[in-house]
């Protein structure tokens, strides 16, 4: 039973793993959009953003889940429908990446904020181009600064997937609860929390890795 | 014909009058010292020159090439506003090195970036000055020090290093030491006071006026955004003609 399960549950890692990745994938581009508009002087970019920053993160994700999941449907334009599993996927992976773009942006935003002013007039009066003072002089400060927060928020993320659970999207959570309507079993539901907890260690000693790399100036 | 010619400088934030009709010359070679109380101006009439605050008025010209001028408020590309800013070096109060950067390679960033066609020759050349310029500095063994690694009197030598690295015409100075503690303060002025003995063109915002006396072939009084005085270190500090001058001088201790 032990490696039924085991398996089992492998399957919906694979989801979660999956889910989670390609929330990264877009929502760190895409936050760092978002934070370069919320900082933006033109007042049409930086209030429609601001605006949906406060929604996204005064709102429970698991509400934005449902409502990206059965919104379309009630408003006569029922998306998702048709795809099965791949469209609660879907509509799960578009409430996630709009949901940490937001989050992120805010973490640059800090980031990018917090280095100081004068870090960009010593690059001006050396002669140094506008492209020439973010790569070269502001980036790397910029991402120092960051890790910290941002592995924060990703191991944040690790867990947050099994939100997707309440549309029924197979991660690990749900295959894990499977057995309890099926076999009236529980301790696979329990069981894991043990790929959560590796999965964040590993992450752990990645980003600590990486802070120690960047920790060679401050 | 001076080789910095400053007329009727101007400069408002928001309703205050920052700077007020500013004119001034200097020639090749000279230093030029500014003192005055804080929030005199000082400052901002080194930032203007420097291209980080935009005059509302005058002119400033380099060498007969007039590089700013109020009255034609076209816009300039970024590339030309940038060899503009090459005329002059500004060395901050506060250093503003590249923390995650060697003194080195601080010294050496920009000039490697200007570069058209960075080739194995130009880059040694380039190195091989980043390194002199630091060992004129006395930081031969610092080269490959980062940024937090130094003291405030290293940085500051690193710092001026670093705006001597792109041969400006004209090197400032935004009060150099008032970060630093006197032990420090000593090295830096130092390093400065030699820089004019080569007969470096400077212009030295500073509240050390013994260093202003010694150092500057012309000192400029500043007090409420005008140049209230001007003249040689002798006519400014032993004969001041003015009331303020004189009121201002009576609040640091004689240095004699």
């Amino acid at each position: 039973m032990f490696i039924t399960v085991t398996l089992q549950l492998l399957q919906g890692f694979a989801k979660t793993v999956e889910l989670f990745a390609l929330t990264l994938l877009f929502s760190l581009p895409l936050g760092l959009l978002l934070s370069l508009g919320s900082m933006s002087r033109a007042k049409i970019l930086k209030y429609p953003i601001k605006f949906l920053i406060w929604v996204i993160r005064g709102t429970p994700l698991m509400l934005q889940l449902m409502v990206i999941f059965y919104g379309p449907g009630l408003l006569g334009n029922p998306v998702w429908n048709g795809m099965g599993n791949t469209g609660r996927f879907a509509a799960a992976l578009v409430a996630f990446v709009i949901n940490y773009s937001c989050y992120f942006s805010e973490i640059y935003r800090g980031g990018i904020q917090s280095v100081p002013v004068g870090q960009y007039e010593a690059g001006q009066v050396l002669g140094m181009t506008r492209g020439q003072i973010f790569r070269k002089v502001v980036l790397l400060q910029v991402i120092k600064r960051i890790v910290p927060p941002m592995s924060n928020e990703i191991i944040t993320l690790v867990k947050d997937t099994s939100l997707a659970n309440v549309i029924s999207v197979t991660e690990i959570i749900f295959m894990g609860n499977s057995f309890t309507k099926s076999n009236g079993l529980i301790w696979p539901l329990f069981y894991t929390g043990v790929f959560y907890l590796l999965f964040c260690g590993l992450l752990t000693i990645l980003f600590g890795y990486i802070e120690k790399k960047l920790s060679y100036f401050r | 014909m001076a080789l910095l010619e400053v007329s009727h400088i101007e400069k408002n934030f928001e309703n205050t009058k920052v700077l007020k009709d500013i004119s001034f010359q200097m020639e090749e070679g000279q230093a030029v010292s500014i003192i005055g109380s804080s929030g005199s101006g000082k400052t901002t009439l080194l930032r203007c020159l420097n291209f980080l605050e935009v005059p509302d008025g005058g002119t400033i010209t380099v060498r007969g090439e007039k590089l700013f001028d109020a009255s034609e408020k076209a816009q300039e590309s970024e590339e030309e506003l940038r060899k503009k800013r090459l005329h002059f070096g500004l060395v901050f109060q506060n250093f503003n090195l590249f923390p995650q950067y060697t003194a080195l390679e601080n010294v050496t960033l920009a000039p490697k970036l200007a570069l058209e066609k960075p080739d194995s020759e130009s880059l040694g050349r380039i190195e091989a000055h980043g390194r002199e310029l630091l060992r004129k500095m006395g930081l031969e063994n610092r080269e490959n020090n980062y940024p937090h690694q130094l003291s405030g009197g290293q940085q500051q030598r690193v710092a001026i290093a670093r705006a001597l690295a792109l041969q400006p015409d004209i090197l400032c100075f935004d009060e150099p030491t008032s970060a630093l503690d006197p032990m420090l303060t000593g090295e830096v002025l130092k390093v400065i006071r030699s820089l004019a003995e080569q007969h470096t063109t400077m212009i030295i915002v500073t509240h050390e006026m013994g260093f202003a006396r010694d150092v500057s072939d012309q000192v400029i009084f500043m007090d409420k955004g005008v140049i209230a005085e001007q003249g040689t270190p002798e006519e400014i500090f032993t004969k001041p003609k003015e009331e303020k001058t004189r009121q201002f001088l009576s609040g640091y201790t004689n240095p004699n």
